[in-house]
């Protein structure tokens, strides 16, 4: 591939699925899927137990994203939309799924994959995603109390961070280890409006600084304007952040220098990634949903 | 739930704050008339209970749609607070 045409925003897909796990044994088989402004991701649940997750890149259209995405979760395990008996939509795109039985905010979402993977310790969940950034305040059952949300700009968010990489031709995975690879922290990019960061990145470099010293001012910009919706919420331990960033350790450790807290990090034992935590909400509401629905039913 | 809507910029931090918990026993919902944008909607929460939140379409644009609320914009208390009974309405500005 020529470097013109190499596209350094790519990140990789995922596909996981429960060892041993057969769904055919279960009585209640739920989806969650989250169809975000860049990237998409379907849960699979079976008996409440994570079964399989897929992430992909969200495309043009939503219904499309939304079904790829749920097919990549289901892919060799011989399950098929009929064997579902409750799906949530959740994200960007969640009025848009269309075999879901309900759409549910990524607010809401988040909050109970967080306390999920996490356990009933995690209060302050920091999701960065696609195209906006929030911050969420739960109970014990990851029931949402406070959240905020970023305004309309694209800083602090996984499309802002996909711009640079283009424009400065690292690949997004790199660019957590290549922004600690400097003699001394700059300080932050003044604009981390995308649009202006761009050609604030081209001038940089043209004054000579090193890419991965324009990296480290921009992650550095990006935990500036998070940090600032994080003291306006106020910050509560535990803290997990979720979302594509999560894995941009560039951005998560300036994050947490900032607000001078450690975010938790995954269990090592478990499968779980930041990015499902809408998908994964999204799987336990339709779990819940559905089994409520079955008592309302066996009542009657 | 306490849901914060709004932005920080140079100027300062601008939110709009409702707790919802309030609206779920409102019978009058009067910010929905009272707000000039008519940002207000009603909704099913995600745990089903009926609150009001700011319209999603307007979420990312309060910069420009609550600038005559602003003190720039000469307005003296806020039209949505001033409406809202159960005082479930606050802002940061
Ligand atoms: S008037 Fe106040 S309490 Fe009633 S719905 Fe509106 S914000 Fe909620
Ligand atoms: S500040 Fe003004 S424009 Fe903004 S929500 Fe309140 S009444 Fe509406």
């Amino acid at each position: 591939m020529t470097k013109e045409t190499q596209e350094f925003w790519r990140w990789s897909e995922k596909n996981w699925r429960a060892p041993g796990l057969d769904w055919r044994d279960a009585s209640v088989v739920a989806a969650g899927i989250d169809v975000g402004s860049v990237s998409s991701q379907a849960v699979i649940l079976v008996d409440g137990e994570l079964f399989a997750y897929h992430s992909t890149r969200t495309g043009s259209n939503s219904p499309d994203s939304a079904k790829r995405t749920l097919a990549g979760a289901m892919e060799g395990t011989g399950m098929t939309l009929d064997d579902v008996n409750h799906i949530v939509g959740t994200g960007y795109g969640r009025v848009n799924v269309p075999f879901a039985n309900r759409a549910i905010t990524e607010i809401a979402c988040h909050a109970r994959g967080a306390n999920f993977m996490i356990g009933p310790t995690v209060r302050t969940i920091l999701d960065m995603g696609g195209q906006d950034c929030k911050v969420i305040r739960c109970d014990e059952k990851g029931k949402v109390q406070n959240f905020i949300m970023n305004d309309k700009c694209a800083a602090g968010t996984g499309r802002g961070m996909e711009v640079i990489a283009d424009t400065l031709g690292v690949s997004v995975e790199d660019i957590g280890r290549r922004s600690f690879e400097i003699d001394e922290e700059p300080a932050p990019v003044s604009n981390v409006c995308t649009v202006f960061a761009k050609s604030e990145a081209t001038a940089l470099l043209k004054v000579g600084w090193s890419i991965n010293r324009v990296l480290a001012a921009y992650c550095a910009a990006m935990a500036e304007r998070v940090a600032g919706l994080i003291d306006r919420l106020g910050m509560e331990p535990d803290f997990f952040i979720t979302g594509g960033i999560a894995k941009n350790a560039g951005v998560v450790v300036r994050i947490e220098r900032l607000v001078g807290r450690r975010a938790v990090p995954l269990p090592e034992d478990t499968n779980f990634d930041p990015q499902i935590a809408g998908a994964l909400g999204a799987a336990l509401f339709a779990d819940a949903l559905y089994r409520k629905e079955q008592r309302v039913a066996a009542a009657r | 739930m306490i849901a914060n809507y709004g932005y920080r910029d140079g100027s300062g931090e601008y939110y709009v704050t409702i707790d919802t918990a309030l609206c779920v026993e409102c019978v009058g919902r009067w910010c929905v008339e009272a707000c000039p944008e008519r940002l207000f909607e009603i909704e099913m929460d995600d745990y089903d209970d009926e609150v009001v939140a700011i319209a999603p379409t307007a979420r990312k644009l309060l910069k420009e749609r609550c600038a005559g609320c602003k003190p720039t914009g000469g307005h003296v208390g806020l039209p949505c607070i001033s409406a809202c009974r159960p005082g479930a309405i606050s802002h940061s500005w």
